[in-house]
């Protein structure tokens, strides 16, 4: 089948079935680079923008890599070091940007909804790398993905999101792409940090940890922003950790099997102890390691491939 | 001058029938009911037309002086001619704020030399909308202020909104309260709850207006001065002032098209042009505000028409700046609330005629023999499109761009004289 889906904007835009693909796909793709030689020539003369509008290393780097093992040409561009910083509004550097004709923009930016307007105007296929904190989709893919290679299911887990669910764009696109699978989510957070309306999300909230830490198969941690502290969300680090972080005795309470993640950059200290980012449970540099192999199935996706289908 | 032939509407005096209007040097010289007289003066003739008096907009940003690329009074009035608006109240948050004798005069008389219609000028409460000390109310007066306000923000220190509600009526001045507590929805850019969070944008919860809202309704219960709270948007803040009014407060309010014809969905998709403060509600707010104009909780209709160009709003939504411009849709608006809910032609009518003349205190609003002459004809069975193109403002940000109207002003008569007509 053709897949039908010019971008990649939301993971509330796919459906079960669709993101059921991306993750077969990505199998593959993941087979890639384990080669000793990294590179097929799918994309080839293709060409991918990266607009990165925030700070990013991860999702920048594995977006640059995923691209060049697809043999395709990549261009990166961040705020600073473009005329962003010199006032251009977002749209006009897109415009510009577009006039060079690329295959694929990968757009990366602080305030929500530019790629889904990006979408709708440009001819190219559009990739959100995470837009404010309205979603972002390939890391919800890469979460999915790494999920159901270690339990070779989603259906009938039970992932526990802990943290700033109200500032998340990781939640928001796990939410609802875990929930399509199957999945049973639930929200751990203080008050002060979980959306207004998140009780219409179908997911189960909650402000303790504890008593959700052993029925879980899999505990997401996210990450503790410091800005958050200055407009009074919390208290302070030290409160926050014994609350809401994952430490040696939290991961003593977790089922057998069970894993832990973290969507990265890590607060070691706050929101999780050395313990439990490097102990045996966590599953954080796979997700690494996936995001790649996810993002070359979106890559492909997007710009022309087809959806192998048994 | 006579107006013939037409279906008089003027809820000031309780006729709503077919009738005949006279002219004379710039005021209402006679309305006649029954049947018409010869006459060799010049005839409008109205039949199919509805009569109506020349609408009052108590909630207008001109943007003169300080930011006249996104609107000056020429432009501003221009447009409000071609909606039927005869009056305008432009509010203070101008650069130079109006705060002094000295911008009022330089308002007046530009208003004087370029407008097609009546510009009557708000004065700020503080000075520089600063919140802290009382601006020259008397002599703004003087200089013809005919409100105070805050505008853009609320007055924030409840003693000075106090000592500046007391001042105001030392001079017999209406204070109108823009409701905000910004320490609630400090990022905020649309309405708080299940979509905001959906979209990834910060909200500005009901709770934000209402807080002010029951603090202004206090301050006018306890000092006995009249407040009237603008651009209500929250069910509860209504609650609020119904409860109010209720108990004797005189508190009086309006609401705006927007407020009444949509909702938070319209931001779904993030266009900037429905973005403004207070936000887009839930549908039940705005059944709520219906529901206040049927029942006369809410007195008026204003359109906080707000100005921006095209750069300022063709940013992110987080970004751009709040605010929609109305004048020229506003009553083809109010023709939909009357159809699409039902609501009396003529109680509408008098939320953007008679009621805001009354609680300004000015004259006008009405077709009563002996007032000035300003007059409206609809034609409610014309419709047409609201393209950018037809747009008269300097700015174009408005969420009903591309909409049909039903029902279209056919030509505005501001004391006597036509300044817009097609």
């Amino acid at each position: 089948m053709n897949w039908p889906h010019k971008d990649v904007i939301a993971i509330s835009d796919l459906t079960a079935g669709e993101i059921g693909h991306v993750l077969d796909m990505a199998s593959s793709f993941k087979e890639i680079s384990r080669r000793d030689i990294k590179k097929v020539p799918t994309l080839r003369g293709k060409t991918v923008v990266l607009l990165f509008y925030e700070p990013s290393t991860r999702t920048r780097l594995s977006f640059e890599i995923a691209a060049k093992r697809l043999s395709a040409d990549t261009v990166s561009l961040s705020a600073s070091g473009s005329s962003f910083s010199k006032g251009e509004t977002i749209m006009d550097a897109v415009y510009n940007v577009m006039a060079m004709a690329p295959d694929c923009i990968v757009i990366r930016y602080p305030y929500a909804g530019i790629p889904a307007k990006m979408a709708e105007l440009l001819p190219c296929s559009v990739i959100n790398g995470g837009d404010g904190f309205h979603e972002h989709p390939t890391q919800a893919l890469l979460d999915m993905y790494s999920l159901h290679e270690h339990f070779g299911r989603l259906q009938g887990l039970t992932v526990a999101i802990v943290g700033d669910i109200m500032h998340s764009r990781v939640a928001r696109s796990n939410v609802y792409g875990l929930k399509k699978m199957g999945a049973t989510v639930v929200l751990v957070a203080p008050k002060t940090l979980l959306p207004p309306g998140v009780e219409t999300w179908g997911a189960q909230v909650t402000t303790e940890l504890d008593p959700v830490i052993p029925e879980a198969d899999a505990v997401m941690m996210l990450r503790v922003q410091k800005e958050r502290l200055s407009e009074r969300f919390f208290s302070d680090e030290r409160e926050y950790a014994v609350f809401y972080g994952m430490n040696k005795r939290r991961v003593d309470m977790m089922k057998d099997g069970a894993v832990i993640m973290h969507p990265g950059p890590m607060n070691r200290g706050v929101e999780i102890t050395y313990d439990a980012a490097d102990g045996a449970r966590s599953i954080i540099l796979d997700q690494v390691e996936n995001g790649v192999a996810v993002r070359m199935t979106l890559l492909y996706l997007s710009m022309g491939g087809t959806v192998n289908v048994d | 001058m006579w107006i013939k032939g037409g279906t008089i509407i003027d809820p000031a005096n309780g006729i709503e029938q077919a009738g005949d209007i006279h002219i004379r040097e710039g005021l209402i010289a006679d309305v006649c009911l029954n049947g018409s007289r010869e006459t060799d003066e010049e005839v409008i003739d109205a039949s199919g037309l509805w009569v109506i008096p020349g609408l009052i907009d108590m909630h207008v940003h001109l943007r003169e002086p300080g930011f006249e690329y996104k609107e000056d009074i020429a432009s501003g009035s221009r447009a409000a001619a071609a909606g039927g608006i005869t009056t305008v109240v432009c509010m203070p948050n101008t650069d130079p704020v109006n705060d002094n004798p000295s911008v009022t005069r330089y308002i007046v008389e530009k208003a004087r030399h370029q407008a097609l219609i009546r510009v009557l000028p708000a004065g700020a409460i503080t000075r520089g909308l600063q919140g802290t000390e009382l601006s020259e109310m008397g002599l703004m007066k003087a200089a013809g202020i005919v409100a105070v306000t805050d505008d853009g923000k609320s007055v924030t220190d409840a003693g000075v909104m106090r000592r500046g509600m007391e001042y105001a009526a030392t001079f017999d001045l209406p204070v109108i309260s823009h409701c905000q507590d910004k320490s609630l929805g400090v990022s905020g850019v649309m309405n708080e709850g299940g979509l905001s969070s959906r979209l990834g944008l910060a909200g500005i919860p009901s709770l934000t207006e209402d807080i002010v809202i029951s603090r202004d309704t206090l301050l006018a219960r306890y000092t006995g001065l009249p407040i009237h709270i603008t651009h209500v948007s929250t069910a509860s803040g209504l609650e609020i002032i119904r409860q109010a009014k209720e108990a004797g407060v005189r508190v009086s309010c309006d609401a705006t098209p927007h407020h009444l014809l949509l909702t938070e969905d319209r931001v779904r998709g993030y266009d900037t042009n429905a973005k403004m403060y207070p936000p887009l509600r839930r549908e039940e707010d705005r059944l709520a505000l219906i529901e206040g104009i049927r029942s006369g909780a809410v007195d008026c209709i204003a359109t906080d028409h707000a100005p921006h160009a095209r750069d300022e709003k063709d940013l992110d939504f987080d970004l751009a700046p709040f605010g929609v411009i109305g004048l020229q849709t506003l009553l083809p608006a109010i023709y939909r609330l009357h159809r699409g809910h039902d609501i009396d032609f003529g109680r509408i009518l008098a939320c953007v005629t008679v009621n805001p003349a009354r609680i300004l205190g000015i004259e006008g609003g009405s077709l009563s023999p002996g007032v000035r002459a300003d007059v409206t004809l609809f034609d409610p069975s014309s419709s047409w499109v609201f393209t950018r193109e037809s747009v008269l403002s300097k700015s174009a940000n408005s969420p009903f761009i591309g909409t049909e109207m039903q029902g279209r002003v056919i030509r505005t008569i501001v004391e006597g004289r036509s300044v817009y007509r097609i």
